[in-house]
């Protein structure tokens, strides 16, 4: 007994936040999706993060968009279609985008090969350094020279 | 004193010859370098600067284009309708102006000084034009009432003009700031969205080139 109460009151979250009951809507679904939107009044900031009475409106505006029975594909939708790609704040790999999302891949992944070439190169360079270049007689004798008069 | 060369001068110039470069110039890493390891310094030092030319085009791109120049997705699409509590009383539904031409004004008291230098063109447009068809229509964006009576009244303002108190209208259209202007033609569609104050010129063009089209 007590042990199904338990957990009944574990899973009592789980139930009531999988199925909120028709009609209300979900202030969390509603944070995600002003999260992903630009505050158009602001510079950088989404519409979730905004205290301005833009974003105030907005979150407005989603709230009753869910509430008529939007998915939040229909209303990023709306807002797409009103504002543009701009609102957006990540645009979306599609198209030119699409650079955005793989160009950073692509220079890690370039260094990451220029650093693999350059320290193969340079430890082979140090393996064949011992080699010794042969030093001509003229200059053998002349450090000869040298060194005994550097002695005296 | 000018230098005059010692012979242990000579001497060192000499041994430094005599020894050859060690080190070829840009090929200093690891010491004792062969020809091949020369070629990728070499070719490293044009490839930096030629690597960053494409970053420095992006940049230039960037700084050309003005971040608040959003295109419109709109202009072409037929205005969304709305109906606004008129300041004077009464409401104005925009279904109710198909056949006249349009221009909505998205305004607000705070904004200084653009929405203050437009106010007489749209009055005084409004006064020229209001016999011929054309329709000015201001939507008050985040503001409270008394400076908003207060900015009507400054200016004398008498086309309609009505707050947008839960900022549905202005989503609608995709403001965002103020001043913006659209300009609708006798269809109902948008024809040109105007960021910034207008000015008689801007006014007269468009409502001029509105009217001549379907009449």
């Amino acid at each position: 007994m007590r042990r199904a109460a338990l957990a009944l009151a574990l899973l009592l979250p789980v139930l009531a936040w999988g199925a909120p009951p028709p009609g209300a809507v979900n202030e969390e679904t509603v944070r995600q999706i002003a999260a992903q939107l630009r505050c158009v009044v602001c510079q950088n900031l989404s519409v979730a993060d905004s205290p301005s009475e833009m974003a105030n409106q907005m979150r407005g505006i989603i709230r009753e968009r869910l509430q008529g029975g939007d998915t939040p594909d229909q209303v990023m939708a709306y807002f797409v279609e009103k504002y543009g790609e701009w609102i957006l704040l990540s645009p979306r790999p599609r198209g030119f985008n699409l650079l955005v999302w793989t160009l950073p891949f692509a220079g890690i992944g370039g260094g990451l090969l220029v650093i693999l070439m350059l320290t193969r190169r340079w430890s082979r360079r140090t393996r064949e350094r011992p080699v010794a270049e042969p030093v001509d007689p003229a200059t053998r004798e002349r450090i000869r020279r040298e060194m005994t008069e550097l002695g005296q | 004193m000018p230098a005059q060369r010692t012979p242990t001068d000579v001497d060192s110039d000499a041994f430094e010859r005599g020894l050859g470069p060690r080190n070829p110039p840009g090929g200093g890493l690891g010491g004792g370098a062969k020809p091949p390891s020369e070629g990728i310094w070499r070719r490293g030092k044009w490839a930096i600067p030629l690597s960053i030319i494409p970053l420095l085009v992006l940049l230039a791109y960037g700084f050309w284009t003005d971040p608040r120049a959003i295109p419109s997705p709109l202009v072409g699409k037929p205005a969304a309708p709305f109906s606004v509590a008129l300041f004077d009383g009464g409401r104005l539904h925009l279904g109710d102006l198909k056949g006249k031409v349009v221009v909505l004004n998205f305004w607000a008291s705070w904004c200084y000084p653009a929405c203050y230098e437009e106010a007489p063109v749209l009055e005084r447009g409004w006064q020229t034009w209001k016999d011929r068809d054309v329709v000015v229509v201001g939507v008050d964006i985040q503001d409270t009432e008394e400076p908003a009576r207060k900015f009507l009244k400054q200016f004398s303002i008498t086309f309609p003009n009505g707050p947008d108190p839960t900022g549905k209208i202005s989503v609608d259209y995709g403001v965002y700031g103020v001043p913006e202007t659209f300009f609708i033609d006798r269809a109902g569609r948008i024809r040109k969205k105007h960021v910034g104050a207008v000015t008689d010129d801007v006014f007269m063009r468009e409502v001029a080139r509105l009217l001549k089209e379907g009449s």
